[in-house]
């Protein structure tokens, strides 16, 4: 089973409210991974900057946090994609902005623009917090898609990494695989059958990819597989909000043309309205 | 799944009681297709031309079970403005032409059209449509013609034209709006006389057959000439065979012109509507709880309205007033909409001659009835009790449709509603930001196989076709939960569909919830009132009246507990073969023994839709079972229980028992056993009590006698008649 183990966490950050959350929330998944902390700051480097952050890790560099700071100027997305290359990061921790007065967040245009660009596996924070909010749910994609498998491998290498209880793994059947629209009594029925058929087909499907597994990741979490039908993409997120999911694990998106940005899909709807937090894997 | 039936074998069967409904609702069809055609200055007989081409048609190709079609009365108002600005030959072209484009429609499987129109506006179009066909035939059925250019000054003339009509002096007039007044007087009190011989023949058909009987007493007892002065009566009823032999000349001439397209448009867009509300309001009263597909019948309407342009008839719509009259005798399927057709060439095969001896006032009463239901007060009642902002829609929809036309009406009424919307939520972006977004999930959750739809941000008429498509696609007898949680504003169109599919799912064994709607408030404490993010308490208070306070008195007599207020919930009584057509409002003044085994209460359902409507309130007594009986229904028998055996029913004999026979009328499926539970003890005790309608549903027994409430002395005797036969049955 392949997948990415991720040795390096890399995390940009800035001098905001959200400094200390978000550096406690990246050295916490450093020492859970078992990895190596990158920090990497846009601006001139001074000595004041640098203590500052240590001063903030220091109960996580207590633990035996390994961590790298990176100071350079430019354009933010330059800086964070280069620097994630030279320093081989494999996951790139970013930030979501919230909707004033809604519990609604989004990713903003620069961290949106990291997002369709980096060659590294990215996970997107609503809200971080001091304090460890357990991650004990997470849903995950099943697309039939040739990415899914080591999306699914990531998945629970994450859950275990993580002590998370159950994986929900979401098989997102579009209405264009139903080829039957219900009109009336006899449709209707045609078109249950099918669907039932389609889901036991997906469904043994996506056991088969889990049996490929090592048994070492899945033997401690509960997989549920879950077929819903709906938009690609977007149903999915939906489906991580209402199934109140702490984690959605996502296939990165394929190629990116300007169409897609201007009709919306797949990853593209998760960036406009993050139903939690996200991890997209490459 | 049900096991596949013989279908064949259940046609033949069922084909008496469908030729059966089939020959009521042509009495009612002949009369209105007249009036209709009449009423859009179209010649009497194209009406005619459109119910029997689209009885044909419909029936052959369509794909609903039991609805009627023919010349819709939506449709007045456009014909009216096709016939007069582009004349009649054009005006067939262009019927020619939506026919066209309603079978595309049908194609493109646009169905859900009429899905994007807020309901308050459609409300109020169909308003202004009524009071389009009210206020231009007021005036004739009280013999005063008059011409005027806009559609409010009919309406405003009304006074002046009951003023003249009580001053006329020409003989002529005076009995040509008596006849009108009479027959207007006829439609308004016949669905109160709940008489079962009587309402055999429709209210219309009354007022056709009254007429012509007058006619010809005039001729062969009087020998008069009929006093009705001869401008007022119908003329250009041709024969049969010249409705063959001169198709009229259809003239696409005009289809360079923006008023032929204009009105082609209108034409399509109301018939659509029409059609689609009528078919969804028929699924509702199907006995047998099949689904219509809408999107054939779309195609067969086309059909038809093409094929009736060329025949020199009007739109062809699914009609909801004859629909429902069908249901109501007992049609199962579309052959009833093909004998109504055969029925009507019959009439006019036959009796072409006799109808002009029908007086045009009559007919237009029936058209002013018609008007009036669709403009009547109660709707508004409705609409207001559901909130301010709906009355608003719909009188902006109703002013604009009446003073500029059918498609600027309802158009503003689409604009009204979103900008209303937008006021309510202080937010324009909350509607641009998420409307093409998909915002309903629907899964079918593993562990119990219930369906779950969420559905986020806004759910309005803009994106309600979202949330049908996943409706529809769920089986009517599972279990569905719709969760509005992740929404901040509902609409009041997407709650009353709701309601709807609700009732659809209940009547067809499912379950349907709506959660997540108590986080959102509304300002009227009416279940379709639109929901939003703010709190407003409502409480609303009322006194009882005399009645009640008698049964109130009875209730302590006789040791039973007792509740005034409305119930909705009446899904108990959905299984009764009694209220398979009917659709029940509510129950109220409930008594209930401690173990609510026997329960007396009053109930208020309707039969019918439309202008045959019916509603009725009855005392009915309701008894839980303990053991399983077999269902059955026994009635007093009569003359029409006669007719009937003749349409397919079978009465029940029991043996040995020849006063029972004669003097009951029992109905069931499931012959054997009936024969065996109804044994000496229950046959003594019918025979020597007074009679009610019994029906059993296996679990439970619905008792009653008369259609109206019945007085306190009755409820006790209805109290005890019901624990007496408990006793006897178990």
């Amino acid at each position: 089973m392949s997948f990415l183990p991720f040795n390096t966490i890399g995390i940009g950050v800035t001098f905001s409210p959200n400094l200390k959350a978000n550096l406690y929330e990246a050295a916490r998944l450093s020492l859970m991974f078992k990895s190596k902390l990158v920090l990497i700051h846009v601006g001139e480097k001074s000595a004041d900057k640098q203590t500052q952050f240590l001063s903030i890790l220091e109960p996580f560099i207590k633990d035996n946090l390994e961590v790298d700071i990176v100071f350079k100027t430019g354009d933010p997305v330059d800086v964070i994609l280069s620097t994630s290359k030279e320093k081989q990061i494999d996951l790139l921790i970013l930030g979501a902005l919230q909707r004033e007065n809604f519990l609604k967040y989004y990713v903003g245009s620069i961290a949106r623009k990291i997002t369709r660009q980096a060659k590294c596996s990215i996970l997107l924070l609503i809200k971080p917090s001091i304090k460890r909010v357990p991650c004990e749910h997470i849903v995950v994609n099943g697309l039939k898609d040739p990415k899914t498998l080591q999306t699914l491998a990531s998945a629970f290498y994450v859950a275990n990494a993580l002590n998370s209880d159950k994986v929900t793994i979401v098989e997102e059947i579009t209405q264009d695989e139903l080829a039957i629209k219900v009109e009336d009594d006899k449709s209707l029925r045609m078109a249950t059958i099918i669907k039932e058929r389609i889901k036991l087909r997906e469904n043994s499907r996506v056991k088969a990819i889990i049996e490929g597994i090592p048994e070492v990741y899945t033997k401690n979490v509960v997989i549920k597989s879950q077929p819903i039908f709906g938009k690609k993409g977007y149903s999915i997120g939906h489906y991580a909000q209402i199934a109140r999911a702490d984690l959605l694990v996502m296939n990165s998106p394929s190629k990116m043309t300007f169409w897609d940005r201007l009709f919306p899909h797949d990853i593209e709807h998760i960036l406009t309205e993050l139903p939690t937090d996200v991890l997209i894997i490459q | 799944m049900s096991p596949k039936k013989n279908n064949i074998k259940t046609f033949f069967k069922a084909l008496p009681k469908n030729i059966f409904s089939g020959f009521v609702v042509s009495l009612i069809a002949l009369p209105l297709g007249l009036g209709l055609a009449m009423a859009s200055e179209a010649p009497p007989i194209a009406g005619v031309i459109a119910a029997v081409v689209g009885g044909v048609v419909v029936s052959i190709f369509g794909g609903s079970h039991v609805t009627i079609a023919g010349p819709g009365n939506g449709l007045v108002g456009v014909l009216l403005v096709a016939i007069t600005t582009l004349g009649i030959e054009s005006a067939y072209a262009a019927i020619i032409c939506s026919g066209i484009l309603l079978a595309i429609l049908g194609f493109l499987r646009l169905g859900k059209l009429a899905d994007f129109f807020p309901s308050s506006a459609i409300q109020g179009m169909l308003a202004a449509i009524g009071l389009i066909i009210l206020g231009k035939q007021f005036h004739i059925m009280l013999a005063h013609k008059i011409k005027r250019v806009d559609t409010i000054d009919y309406l405003i003339e009304i006074p002046y034209t009951i003023n003249d009509a009580i001053h006329y002096d020409n003989t002529g007039l005076i009995y040509a709006a008596i006849a009108g007044v009479l027959s207007l007087i006829i439609m308004v009190f016949y669905p109160r006389i709940r008489n079962k011989y009587l309402q055999l023949i429709p209210a219309p058909m009354w007022i056709v057959i009254l007429s012509i009987g007058f006619s010809y007493y005039f001729e062969i007892v009087a020998h008069e000439t009929n006093p009705i002065s001869q401008l007022y009566m119908i003329s250009g009823i041709p024969e049969f065979k010249d409705i063959i032999a001169q198709l009229p000349s259809v003239n696409f001439g005009k289809v360079n012109e923006l008023t032929f397209w204009s009105s082609v448009f209108a034409l399509t867009l109301i018939a659509s509507i029409e059609s689609l509300l009528s078919i969804k309001a028929v699924d509702k009263l199907d006995p047998e709880k099949r689904r219509s597909n809408v999107n054939l019948d779309l195609k067969a309407l086309g059909l038809a309205t093409i094929g009736s342009g060329f025949l020199g008839g009007l739109n062809v719509v699914t009609v909801i007033a004859r629909s429902s009259v069908n249901v109501n005798n007992k049609a199962s399927n579309r052959s009833s909409n093909f004998f109504h057709a055969t029925f009507l060439v019959i009439f006019i095969v036959l009796f072409s001659t006799q109808l002009t001896r029908i007086p045009l006032p009559a007919l237009m009463a029936i058209l002013v009835f018609t008007g009036y239901k669709l403009a009547s007060p109660i709707t508004i009642k409705k609409i207001f009790s559901i909130g301010k902002e709906q009355i608003v829609i719909f009188f902006v929809t109703l002013f604009v449709t009446l003073k500029v036309g059918l498609i600027t009406g309802i158009l503003s009424g689409v604009i009204i509603t979103f900008l209303i919307h937008i006021i309510i939520n202080k937010s324009a972006s909350l509607f641009f930001r998420n409307v093409l977004k998909p915002n309903v999930l629907m899964f079918q959750e593993q562990d119990n196989g219930n369906y779950y739809v969420s559905v986020k941000h806004f759910c309005s008429f803009l994106n309600f076709y979202r949330l049908k498509e996943k409706l529809d696609a769920v089986p009517e007898n599972n279990d569905i939960i719709i969760d509005f949680s992740l929404c901040e504003f509902v609409d009041h169109t997407v709650m009353e569909n709701l309601n709807s599919y609700r009732d659809l799912f209940i009547k067809r064994d499912g379950h349907f919830d709506v959660i997540g709607l108590d986080l959102l408030d509304s300002e009227s404490e009416h279940p379709f009132a639109l929901r939003r993010l703010l709190p407003v308490p409502n409480i609303i208070q009322s006194g009882l009246t005399k009645r009640q306070n008698h049964i109130e008195e009875l209730a302590k007599d006789y040791g039973l507990s007792y509740e005034y207020k409305k119930e909705k919930e009446t899904h108990f009584l959905d299984n009764f073969h009694f209220f398979r057509t009917k659709s029940i409002q509510h129950i109220y003044n409930k008594l209930s023994t401690k173990n609510s085994i026997l329960t007396i209460f009053d109930i208020e359902f309707s039969e019918g839709e439309f202008i045959a409507k019916e509603t009725v309130r009855t005392t009915m007594l309701h008894i839980t079972l303990e053991n399983q009986i077999p269902e059955f229904t026994l009635d007093k028998e009569g003359f029409l229980e006669k007719v009937y055996a003749f349409a397919g029913f079978k009465d029940i004999p029991i043996q040995e028992h020849s006063d029972f026979n004669k003097r009951f009328y029992l109905l069931g499926e499931n012959e054997v056993a009936i024969k065996t539970f109804f044994n000496d003890d229950i046959i003594r005790f019918f025979e020597s009590n007074s009679y009610y309608h019994i029906e059993s549903n296996r679990n439970s027994l619905l008792v009653f006698s008369k259609e109206r409430l019945a007085s306190t002395k009755e409820i006790k005797a209805l109290f005890d008649f019901g624990k007496r036969l408990k006793q006897v049955i178990s």
